[in-house]
């Protein structure tokens, strides 16, 4: 089993309903969050080009927020979810440097908090919140080891990248273009 | 000009009173009432040694879910409240029954918890009184303040008649507040809804096929192969079905064709982007039309068939080449003959989008009468993949003895201009609230909810001088917007999450109807607006038009006659009954009744003639800016709506403040940095109260900036909201009227840049 | 033109506009460990050697600071958590890719020894030092009997204290200023050269001072050597590593860098102590002073530059 989600960058509008969603659905406190969305402008009027993307944590196959964690809080979990167990976590930060994503931020409680991919809400068969509540249905979720499921068909059919490659994590975040 | 928040300063200074009804700082009387702890109540202490692991808060707990819809905008989607076991409401989802957003609620129905848990809130009723001449608000208990509101429009009554108290209104308060007026004896009931926003295009469609578009709009999105949005920004305003739909069209590739100056969200999705010179629509629009006819590319079936007057568009539009537009719109012909095409090929499974916000430039009514007769001439309404014909629930109305008829009613206060305007034009109630010879009746009390006027309707100074005139203004709200400020009463509405409403009749392809029952008691001491409107009818002898304890009781009524119940509702939130009305597309077989004078389809409108409107649209030029000046350009957020969420802690952690968009070209010129602030200077002098932030971006063009609408509050109630960005309104000193409807045309302002207030700068900032 | 922005969830107080989670704790934090493994090693080393008589303060005198400075530093990192009451969780398990469980690890060991190396010379420190307890009496000769045992593990275990020192940094592929594994070395040789400078401060004895003074101007020259490497490097590297040591090169850090620890902390006392050498009398406070500022600066610095610079996509 192996959980990833896509992104197409041609339907998402950058309407941010992931971040609040994400927000509400795991008690993120207001000023904080797991979850964002860029945009990128290139081009001069009149030909420009815009891309919106949401982002999170990669849930990364090489995740050196992983390793570099001196007490195991950050580990891997069925379906290589990446996640911190709070009462492990002594807030170091180390693990805050390690990502290139920038996905992880210090709660105010003290332990570091991230994108779990809706774990709770997987484990019970619904999608992750941001997926879910999406109003341009422009995210996938699913697991890649499944041949039949919707994500492993949309990379099949159209081309995507991921960010940030060239830091050889493995992100398992694609974005559809 | 006076600022609003200059004004308020007086009120600390203890000098007298230089109006009668001051700008009132509520927090003045510095209010005691203990802000309950907000989302963001957690911070800080750390947690026990052996917590929980990874899950959310909300994890093991059970969470009960109250059907409701939402309230942030006119959209109105179904959803579930979640409620802990604490009665905190943690999460508003979306209903997946309910068509109008099929279980996603966008970002604003997400974060509407933030209404319910904002500490900023109205608390208690407020009343203005005078102590040591100075202006202030005291806190009063409900029977107090309404029995103050019952005996002033008795007052009125007396001496002006009934039909001299209005009602300003926007959103679900608006229809118990219009039943009491009406109860009352006044039918002068107006929302900015009409003259600052959709009415133009329900006039232009009116005039051409008989009806209006209506809210939500019956576009087929989801079905289309080609749709043309004209400064429609669809993603940036968040109006979800629609939103949705597109997605979907983007994904069995329809052809998207956006004209728009500026690099809109939906632009950039679009196959074709025409980046048009602003105020030159209706040019392009006459150029289509003479394109798809010249070219033999309309739907010729359809108009034989639905149309009348083509003969006479045809002569009319004969000289609209592409060539002709090319020099006012800067749109390349062939450009202009490729997307004609585009549109021709996809008809009748076109839609030519007739927009929301469409009063720029006070001929809105031509523009969009010309996008519907782009729309007949390609068979798009009646058509799958174009408007369908929607269908309502019908939901019947709670008995009550017949209204009496009042004297006169909002037609007589447009004084005999705007013969189109179907619906009532805030701006000329506010006219008539002016002591002036030219009105026949004079208007003397406003009662407003839920909208915030000088946020909603441009000219402010003309409705400063009608707040100085009026003998009562009551504001109805939940918020301490900037509105409450010139109120004698203040009344504290409980949230759309706090109370029972209306049932939801959005018609749409199927009829449904939504229920919005209370997630959590009424916080503070705030009150759902039919209480409020039912106690001051009971306090005006009107008994009989309020025959319920609780607003339930009707709901369970009108269910019951519609064969469900309140209690069936509770479980379902929403429900969708068959058509009853037959096929929503047209049959183009046969002749279809459309209610137009003739009959059919009016290509050429002989109404117009007579009342000395162009039968057919015709383009003007609109003034441009002068050099140092560029056009001020309006929009939307997706994670706001109007002004009305600007203080909402959750939508302002995803926005807090909007930015002016300045070419890269401009900025150069006027020395500005990305990132740093910026006063706006218009060109009428006005200077916005406050600084906002410069983005410089080539998704803007060189002759104009856009904004965010909505920001730059100047309460300081609002304390997320206040002095954040800029506040377009406030801007717009210059409004074109448009004669056939009276809408405000707003995009014809311009403004400048002005730095040096490094001294006003660091007041805000401290 | 191109232009990046966050739409939402971002550039809120909080988490932007860099995720600067190390204050001035992590930068302390390593300064000291760098001068306590700069320190033991050298107390070590020439106990090693056998040269306890000619090197006093090496020995005896200046490993007094060793303990203090570990565990100011274990404060300072405590201070740094943000989730204080779980620092015992640090202990629970070894985690060999995790450089900072390594240096939980190694300070855990090496700040008892370094205690019972003082310890072991307080007899010899403080004339009529008694430890007022039989038991600790027979330990304390225990102690000393075994100290060349002690010496050697404390060898090797200042050697990965230095090396950790900068390991912390470099391990972290997401920031590509500290991305270099010349880090290590060079913040090894740093805390050495430190720790030669504590030495060279304390010492009463002439040749000594000659020794450490000789010490001290090699390390500083290794030191300059590796810091050429590691902006070379980095010029040679990808776009992310050119952008973050642009930093050095005329970006925000370029004065801070340049002046406070290339030209005060080590070029300045290099070439006093080279003056001192051909037979100027210059205080010894002054290059010393210099050289354990320029360390700390140096700490300060990378550890601020480094949590600018990120993976640009």
């Amino acid at each position: 089993m192996r959980y990833a989600m896509a992104i197409d960058t041609l339907k998402c509008v950058g309407c941010s309903d992931c971040v609040v969603a994400c927000q509400m659905e795991n008690n993120v406190p207001i000023g904080f969050c797991r979850d964002w969305v860029t945009e990128t402008v290139d081009g001069s009027y009149p030909n420009v080009e815009i891309e919106l993307r949401s982002e999170r944590c990669n849930h990364c196959d090489n995740s050196p927020c992983v390793r570099c964690c001196p007490t195991g809080a950050s580990h891997i979990e069925d379906g290589g979810i990446v996640l911190v167990t709070h009462h492990k976590c002594i807030g170091c930060g180390a693990c805050i440097q390690a990502c290139p994503y920038e996905a992880r931020y210090s709660h105010p409680e003290g332990y570091v908090d991230k994108c779990t991919f809706c774990i709770h809400r997987v484990r019970k068969g619904d999608k992750p919140a941001c997926v879910a509540v999406c109003p341009t249905k422009c995210m996938y979720f699913g697991d890649l080891d499944d041949p039949n499921s919707e994500i492993t068909n949309v990379l099949k059919n159209r081309k995507f990248k991921s960010l940030a490659p060239e830091a050889g994590t493995n992100p398992q975040i694609f974005y559809l273009i | 000009m006076q600022k609003p928040d200059s004004a308020s300063e007086h009120i600390n200074e203890l000098v007298p009173m230089k109006t009668r009804r001051d700008f009132i700082k509520i927090s003045a009387l510095g209010l005691g009432a203990v802000a309950l702890t907000a989302g963001s109540g957690r911070m800080g202490l750390g947690m026990p040694l052996f917590g929980k692991e990874t899950g959310p808060d909300n994890e093991g707990d059970v969470l009960r879910r109250v059907p409701t819809y939402c309230e942030v905008c006119f959209w109105k989607c179904a959803g579930w409240a979640y409620v802990n076991s604490e009665g905190r409401i943690v999460k508003v989802i979306g209903n997946e029954d309910d068509p109008q957003c099929n279980g996603r609620l966008c970002p604003r129905g997400t974060g509407g918890v933030g209404m319910v848990y904002d500490e900023d809130r109205l608390k208690k009723p407020l009343i203005r009184v005078t102590e040591n001449g100075k202006q202030t608000y005291r806190e009063a208990s409900w029977d107090e303040a309404l029995e103050y509101i019952a005996s002033k429009m008795k007052g009125i009554s007396e001496k002006f008649g009934p039909e001299s108290i209005a009602l300003f209104n926007h959103g679900s308060a608006g229809h118990y507040f219009t039943h009491l007026l009406n109860a009352f004896g006044s039918s002068t009931v107006a929302a900015p809804s009409y003259a600052q926003c959709r009415g133009p295009r329900e006039v232009g469609f009116e005039t051409t096929f008989g009806s209006q578009v209506g809210s939500p709009e019956p576009t087929d999105i989801r079905d289309t192969r080609c749709m043309v949005l004209i400064g429609s920004h669809i993603g940036e305003n968040m109006h979800n079905g629609q939103v949705q739909e597109m997605s979907d069209a983007i994904d069995k590739g329809a052809v998207i064709i956006t004209v728009d100056p500026r690099l809109s969200t939906a632009a950039s999705k679009s196959k074709y982007w025409l980046p048009i010179k602003p105020a030159t629509d209706i040019a392009l629009l006459l150029s289509w039309i003479h394109v798809l006819i010249n070219d033999e590319i309309y739907n010729k079936e359809y108009v034989a068939m639905h149309a009348t007057g083509f003969e006479e568009l045809k002569a009319a539009v004969s000289k609209y080449t592409p060539e002709w537009a090319y020099g006012i719109t800067t749109i390349e012909p062939e450009l202009i003959r490729k997307t004609a095409k585009e549109m021709a090929d996809a008809a009748p499974a076109v839609i030519v989008h007739p927009g929301r916000h469409v009063t720029w430039y006070g001929d809105d009514a031509q523009r969009s009468r010309a996008i519907a007769l782009l729309n007949a001439l390609l068979g798009s309404w009646g058509s799958r993949g174009g408007f369908f014909m929607k269908e309502g629930a019908s939901i019947p109305e709670h008995h009550h003895p017949e209204y009496p008829k009042p004297s006169w009613s909002w037609p007589e206060t447009l004084n005999g201009k705007y013969p189109y305007a179907k619906m009532s034009v805030t701006n000329a109630f506010i006219d008539a609230s002016i002591a002036s010879p030219e009105n026949k009746h004079q208007i003397h009390g406003w009662i407003i909810a839920g909208t915030n006027l000088p946020m909603a309707i441009p000219l402010k100074s003309q409705m400063l001088k009608a707040l100085e005139e009026l003998d009562l203004v009551v504001v109805v709200d939940t918020m301490p917007t900037e509105v409450t400020g010139y109120a004698d009463v203040i009344l504290p509405e409980c949230t759309y999450l706090e109370r029972y409403d209306d049932l939801r009749d959005s018609p749409h392809r199927v009829p449904t109807v939504a229920l919005r029952a209370p997630a959590i008691e009424p916080m503070y001491d705030s009150k759902p607006a039919w209480w409020i409107a039912k106690q001051i009818g009971e306090k005006l002898g009107l008994h009989a038009y309020f025959e319920y304890d609780d607003y339930k009781e009707v709901i369970d009524w009108q269910l019951n006659q519609m064969g469900s119940s309140l209690k069936e509702l509770e479980k379902t939130g929403v429900i969708v009954f068959p058509r009853k009305k037959g096929s929503p597309y047209l049959d183009n077989s046969q002749p279809h009744a459309f209610t137009t004078a003739s009959g059919k389809i009016e290509l050429y409108s002989e109404s117009l003639a007579a009342a000395g409107f162009d039968p057919v649209p015709v383009y003007t030029p609109h003034p441009e800016p002068e050099e140092g000046f560029y056009r001020l350009i309006y929009g939307r957020a997706p994670m706001h709506t109007f002004s009305r969420t600007a203080n909402n802690p959750n939508l302002t952690d995803l926005m807090k403040e909007n930015s002016v968009w300045v070419n890269p070209r401009v900025a150069r010129l006027w020395d500005l940095e990305n990132g740093a602030y910026t006063y706006l200077k218009n060109q009428d002098g006005v200077v916005s109260s406050f600084p906002v932030k410069v983005r410089i971006t080539e998704r803007i063009r060189w002759d104009s900036v856009y904004m965010v609408h909505g920001f730059g509050h100047s309460k300081k109630e609002l304390s997320r909201a206040f002095g954040k960005g800029a506040n377009d309104t406030e801007l717009i000193t210059n409004v074109m009227i448009d004669p056939m409807m009276g809408g405000t045309g707003m995009r014809g302002n311009f403004v400048t840049f002005v730095s040096n207030m490094d001294q006003n700068m660091k007041e805000v900032e401290s | 033109m191109k232009e990046e922005l966050f739409v939402s969830g971002r550039n809120i107080p909080n988490i932007d506009p860099y995720l600067n989670i190390w204050h001035w704790q992590i930068p302390l934090y390593l300064f000291l460990g760098g001068l306590a493994a700069g320190i033991l090693f050298f107390a070590a080393l020439f106990t090693i050697m056998g040269k306890e008589k000619e090197m006093p303060a090496a020995v005896k005198k200046a490993p007094i600071i060793a303990p203090i400075a570990l565990i100011l530093g274990l404060i300072a990192l405590f201070l740094d958590l943000k989730h204080k009451l779980f620092f015992w969780q640090l202990y629970t398990t070894i985690r060999l890719e995790s450089p900072m469980s390594w240096g939980a690890w190694v300070l855990m060991a090496i700040t008892p020894l370094s205690m019972l190396w003082v310890a072991s010379y307080m007899k010899e420190l403080v004339p009529g030092w008694k430890w007022k307890n039989n038991l600790l009496e027979s330990f304390e000769g225990f102690v000393i009997k075994y100290r060349l045992w002690m010496a050697w593990m404390i060898i090797v275990l200042s050697v990965i204290l230095g090396i950790y020192t900068g390991i912390l940094l470099s391990a972290f592929n997401a920031r590509p200023l500290w991305n270099t594994s010349i880090l290590g070395p060079l913040f090894l040789v740093s805390g050495m050269s430190t720790g030669a400078a504590t030495i060279l401060i304390m010492s009463k004895s002439k040749e000594e001072r000659r020794t450490m003074s000789w010490i001290d101007l090699l390390l500083i020259i290794v030191e300059l050597f590796f810091i050429t490497h590691l902006i070379m490097g980095m010029k040679a590297g990808s776009q992310v590593q050119i952008d973050a040591v642009s930093l050095f090169l005329g970006g925000q850090f370029t004065v801070s860098f340049w002046v406070f620890v290339i030209l005060l902390g080590l070029v300045f006392p290099a070439i006093l102590e080279i003056l001192e050498r051909i037979g100027y009398h210059i205080p010894v406070v002054i290059p010393v002073a210099l050289i354990l500022l320029g360390g700390l600066m140096f700490r300060f610095i990378m550890v601020e530059a480094g949590q600018l610079t990120r993976y640009l996509y």
